[in-house]
């Protein structure tokens, strides 16, 4: 009986199974041997070894998208971890309308980045949105055009995206300290443990879990992102906001360079592979330590 | 997915040798989508029609969106009847590959060679054949200025570049704005090649995007244009970076700014505010070589079609595309100017007026960007020149030596 149900859950599994082996390895290998080849508008088959590789990696473009990133990943992460966490703790502290503040928190996040880049990229815009306003108000001095500025333009994508989502990360977090035993609040009330110290080496070390499927989340928020840098400032001014996934999709399509693009995304894939993997296998020997 | 397909289309087949009376169904893939544009369409998609076809309208918004589609398809075994390129390389993998059907017949039977500009008919072919049919000509290197604001500026119309930067200089001194920029990667190429057919001339033109020739990109000749090109920097205004063309236009037509350079196509914003040319606005082209004037445009491509009524379709789509009344109908709307010489162009505007001037002097003909790079070499060089005007600390000496880089690394 027990052979049966499992040999019929393994064959209802097949399908699904096919699927993820023949789409996913099978794109993925079919994009590894494209960028090996001289591939332009149209696949070919013309191995040339890792050319691609070597004007990829001289391209300046490519460079600069992939420091952006690197930056952006970072910064982004941390910010919105800590942000979110900070705002779950104010709501934990049982504020008045919590629902109300719960749901403009996490409003952002009901946007898709295309609308989100598109509002961010007016209210910055120098001639329009706040630099307008405060002109318009009085203070003639007032300038904040870092949209435009090669050095700071990559911070107004790194703003928006954590108004994005730190909302998410505050939902995530809450309830994560919803499911703090109110035992531990009374045993270092007791003790005098200042709330703030309780926060950082009590509740933070418990919300492990918490963290785990926040960061994962934003993680790969931060690999795919696109849409953002597009609709806020197309890669621009100049290459300075250029992101790796916008290399990939302007090289597929318009540039018609099929053989670029894939060397570039399994740049891309490779590195995630080398972040990803020592953390699987770091998670698996802990599982397996718990489990003996 | 593919047997589907067969099945469909022996269906399709059998319902159609039912049928013998059909008329010819046409599905044209194009990315014409704003107000000017499609009133342009519209005037085949009338003619057709007219011919006793049936005009199936897939517009697909944006360039490149319309073209991955039609791509995608024709390779899936899937093709459109007919779709959009611009003149020049876009289309050459799908004949190399032998997915395009040629329009020999019609290009014999039209006399092309006797009426179409020698630059745009090597455009569309390859081989000795002919594989699309060239509906248009832009020109790319314009200057559009307001009237008003020359005039409150006391500035003329430039006759060379060294006027030019004298206009320039007025204009901001009477306080407006002096060029009305939408700062974007593809405008920034724009204004760098008006640049360089302006000061390096046609033969610098080729030699750059044509021959692409390091000796070329490293002469003082080069350095100049460069120059040049970075020059108009400091006439633009903070809010260029990111703007659309359009909204650029606009400053223009309403006063604000005194200048901007683009493709004719932007004559179809000034029209739309009901503005007339010599009277509300002016458009000039300038070089120091006598009137250098960039073409590109519009063709439509053939995919080798499944049947013979999917032939008959686009011999008749192509036939009526190219009909002198068709081609004046299309330009009135477009902005473009009719790519057959032989036409009377007494209907269409000054400005276009004086683009026929250009186009029937071949020494004042330049082929445009599309026409002399394939995408992958215009996109690399279209970076460099991008950073070079935003990046305020790049020499001219690294931007020459990352343009070769741009330009000679193809594989």
């Amino acid at each position: 009986m027990a052979i049966g149900s499992r040999l019929a859950a393994q064959t209802a599994l097949i399908p699904a199974m096919l699927i993820a082996l023949v789409v996913y390895c099978g794109s993925t290998g079919w994009t590894i041997w494209i960028s090996l080849t001289n591939s332009r508008m149209l696949p070919n088959n013309n191995f040339i070894g890792l050319r691609q590789y070597e004007v990829l990696f001289a391209n300046e473009r490519w460079l600069v998208s992939a420091q952006n990133l690197a930056l952006f990943g970072v910064l982004f992460i941390t910010l919105t971890l800590a942000l979110g966490f900070f705002l779950a703790v104010l709501i934990d502290q049982r504020v008045r309308a919590e629902d109300l503040l719960r749901s403009v928190f996490l409003y952002p996040f009901s946007m898709s980045f295309i609308v989100t880049g598109l509002a961010w990229r007016w209210l910055l815009d120098p001639t329009l949105g706040i630099a307008k306003i405060a002109h318009d108000i009085g203070f003639e001095t007032f300038q904040f055009d870092w949209i435009v500025r090669q050095d700071r333009v990559i911070y107004t994508l790194l703003a928006a995206a954590i108004w994005h989502a730190a909302g998410l990360v505050m939902a995530i977090m809450l309830s994560g300290l919803r499911g703090i035993d109110q035992e531990i609040w009374k045993a270092t009330r007791i003790d005098g443990i200042p709330a703030w110290r309780t926060y950082l080496f009590v509740v933070i070390p418990m919300l492990k879990g918490s963290f785990a499927t926040a960061t994962i989340l934003m993680a790969t928020s931060v690999v795919r992102l696109y849409d953002l840098s597009v609709a806020m400032t197309n890669g621009g001014p100049g290459i300075a906001s250029e992101v790796p996934a916008k290399f990939v999709m302007d090289n597929l399509f318009e540039r018609q360079n099929i053989g670029l693009a894939t060397a570039a995304a399994t740049s891309m894939l490779i590195t995630v592979v080398a972040i990803v993997a020592p953390l699987l296998y770091w998670q698996n020997r802990a599982a397996a330590r718990a489990g003996r | 997915m593919f047997r589907r397909h067969q099945l469909l289309s022996c269906a399709a087949a059998l319902a159609l040798a039912a049928t013998p009376a059909m008329a010819e169904t046409a599905e044209v893939i194009h990315w014409w989508t704003s107000g000017g544009e499609s009133a342009a369409v519209k005037v085949f998609a009338d003619q057709f029609t007219k011919a006793g076809g049936t005009w199936v309208d897939t517009a697909i918004a944006g360039g490149p969106n319309a073209r991955t589609a039609a791509i995608n398809r024709t390779i899936g075994g899937n093709p459109p009847t007919a779709m959009q390129f611009n003149t020049g390389k876009q289309f050459d993998e799908l004949v190399e590959g032998g997915l395009l059907a040629d329009v020999d017949a019609i290009s014999a039977a039209q006399n092309w060679k006797g009426i179409v500009p020698p630059a745009i008919l090597a455009a569309v072919t390859r081989n000795g054949h002919a594989y699309a049919v060239p509906i248009n000509i832009h020109g790319q290197n314009w200057f559009f200025t307001s009237n008003a604001v020359m005039a409150k500026s006391g500035a003329t119309e430039p006759k060379n570049w060294d006027e030019l930067f004298v206009a320039l200089d007025k204009i901001k001194a009477a306080g407006f704005i002096p060029l009305a920029f939408g700062d974007q990667k593809g405008w920034e190429r724009n204004m760098f090649n008006t640049t360089l057919a302006g000061v390096g001339g046609a033969e610098g033109f080729t030699a750059f995007w044509g021959k692409r020739d390091p000796a070329f990109v490293k002469s003082a000749e080069f350095r100049k244009v460069a120059e040049t090109y970075r020059r108009f920097k400091g006439y633009v205004d903070p809010g260029a970076p990111g703007r659309n063309w359009n909204d650029a236009a606009a400053m223009v037509i309403n006063g604000k700014a005194g200048m901007h350079i683009m493709g004719d196509w932007a004559k179809g914003e000034f029209t739309a505010a009901g503005q007339t040319p010599g009277k509300d606005y002016g458009c000039f082209v300038l070089s120091n070589h006598g009137g250098g004037y960039v073409m590109g445009g519009d063709v439509f491509a053939f995919p080798k079609p499944k049947n013979a009524d999917a032939t008959k379709a686009q011999a008749l789509l192509a036939t009526t595309m190219m009909a002198p009344d068709t081609q004046i109908a299309f330009a009135q709307k477009k902005g473009s100017i009719p790519s057959r010489q032989d036409v009377d162009s007494k209907s269409l505007d000054l400005c276009a007026q004086k683009a026929m001037a250009f186009v029937a002097d071949k020494s004042k003909q330049i082929p445009a960007n599309e026409l002399l790079s394939p995408p992958a070499v215009t996109g690399a060089a279209e970076d460099v020149i991008s950073a070079y005007w935003n990046d305020a600390t790049m020499t001219t000496d690294a931007f020459i030596a990352k343009l070769v880089t741009a330009l000679t690394q193809t594989l």
